[in-house]
């Protein structure tokens, strides 16, 4: 299978406030139309490394990135950067839903607001689109001028990603999407990411192994700022060739 | 060992039961060959019973087994070298039952055939036996301390079994031309002679699967010549 990379990550290196080096000649490909996982124990760095790919990290001052991450052949850490039409090609949903205090309608038509897309019919479209492509359609069509968070959790998640979608991204980050809803729920959002992957690319970052072996294709293993090993998930799972890798996905870690 | 422990310990002493449980009915299965091949040589029809009867054992030690691997695997949802060992575990466990039944086997013609006159003095049926009861014992040591040059060892062992098969039955064949008579005892010696082809063959099985679970390789339906071991 020839496998295409749509963001390649050369020696990147993330300090915090200046001076935490919080990731360390971090290199790998995330490849095209594909789940990459980032796993490793709690504050090995994958969700830092998450943030870079949407430069997140330049909402607080003095942190500092080096190296390259090419989306195509545009480093997205350059200064000349366009945050803004970076995080629209670079989604992002969060551990806990994060709706607008509006209307289901209005947080979708938010993002398409923000582009300019201000015809009301063109965003009717767009939004019944994203609500489709989030599987969320059916259970909010009747009620689209109500408030977002009258949603349960889980039709939240997906509302977020719904808003995300609706900007047409390229990529989307989840960090930790499921880990504040029930199982059902959860399960809706690994289908959802496992149909998306064929129009986009994923990378998410989880604490649950097992969520990471069930949807992702890829799987990049961190351990204090480093990456120790990156294969193909089901590798990852079986005859992972390091030994820190085993000891962490067999539970043998601490 | 200088294996790591899990977080969950019980987990470890879930592993652990397999593990032994696995040596447990190895010890049966090759204790189960000796007898049958001495009930066999000493024409002893209780002791062949008596092989057969011990089998049960080792049926109820199978069910046992796969199902403690199925609750691991449910329970535990094990990954990389753990997830490697449960699936060695439940082939072997199969591996060990089929050779219990081709002892089994073994017992029942040894029974008919002592209702009739030797035929002749056994040489290579017991040399046959004693290799397949090494190859079992070797393969259960390969997995116990995961030594692969010892499983490629016996991989390679099955060829010294397939050859005396191979002499077992011509040798079996001038007797059939020469005398008619003897056609019925020796088709049950050389039904004999294959179930400890198999008994190898099953051996070498369980010695594909230490192979894989140590190193990930899956070496099974490749031929032993085309490797280092």
């Amino acid at each position: 299978m020839a496998e295409t990379a749509e963001i390649t990550v050369n020696t990147l290196n993330f300090y915090y406030s200046g001076t935490i080096h919080a990731l360390k000649n971090i290199s790998l490909p995330v490849y095209k139309h594909s789940v990459t996982a980032l796993i490793g124990p709690s504050g090995c760095g994958k969700t830092t490394l998450l943030r870079c790919f949407n430069r997140m990290h330049d909402l607080y001052p003095n942190n500092r990135y080096e190296g390259e991450i090419l989306l195509g052949k545009e480093n997205i850490l350059d200064n000349a950067t366009d945050l803004i039409t970076l995080r629209s090609r670079i989604g992002m949903v969060f551990q806990k839903p994060t709706p607008f205090p509006m209307s289901i309608f209005d947080n979708i038509a938010y993002g398409l607001k923000l582009k300019g897309i201000t015809n009301r019919a063109v965003q009717s479209g767009r939004v019944e689109k994203a609500l489709h492509d989030a599987h969320l359609w059916a259970e909010v069509k009747d009620k689209l001028k109500s408030s977002a968070y009258e949603l349960s959790g889980g039709q939240q998640q997906r509302l977020v990603i719904a808003r995300a979608l609706a900007v047409d991204p390229e990529i989307l980050l989840f960090d930790e999407p499921t880990s504040a809803l029930d199982p059902l729920s959860t399960a809706k959002i690994e289908e959802l990411i496992e149909l998306l992957r064929k129009q986009i690319t994923i990378i998410i970052v989880t604490h649950n192994m097992q969520q990471a072996a069930r949807i992702s294709d890829w799987t990049g293993f961190l351990m204090l700022g480093e990456l120790i090993e990156f294969d193909r998930t089901d590798k990852i799972f079986t005859t992972p060739s390091q030994k820190l890798t085993e000891d962490y996905v067999t539970g043998r870690f601490g | 060992m200088e294996e790591k422990r899990h977080i969950n310990i019980q987990y470890d002493n879930e592993l652990r039961e397999v593990k032994d449980s696995l040596i447990y009915v190895g010890a049966l299965t090759e204790k189960a060959i000796e007898q049958g091949i001495i009930a066999l040589l000493n024409r002893d029809t209780e002791m062949a019973r008596q092989v057969i009867a011990n089998d049960s054992l080792i049926d109820k030690l199978d069910i046992e087994i796969e199902e403690k691997c199925i609750r691991l695997l449910a329970l535990r949802q094990p990954a990389a070298k753990d997830l490697r060992f449960i699936t060695t575990a439940i082939k072997i466990n199969g591996h060990l039952e089929r050779i219990g039944d081709m002892v089994v086997k073994i017992a029942e013609k040894t029974i008919i055939l002592n209702q009739e006159p030797l035929l002749k003095p056994y040489v290579d049926l017991p040399r046959m036996a004693e290799v397949a009861q090494r190859m079992i014992k070797e393969s259960l040591d390969a997995f116990v301390n995961e030594d692969v040059a010892l499983a490629h060892k016996v991989r390679k062992d099955d060829e010294i079994i397939d050859k005396l098969n191979e002499q077992i039955f011509r040798e079996l064949l001038t007797f059939m031309m020469e005398n008619p008579h003897t056609i019925h005892r020796a088709m049950i010696i050389s039904q004999i002679s294959k179930s400890l082809e198999r008994i190898s063959d099953h051996a070498e099985g369980i010695a594909d699967m230490v192979i894989y679970m140590v190193t990930g390789e899956s070496v099974r339906h490749k031929p032993t010549s085309a490797e280092n071991g």
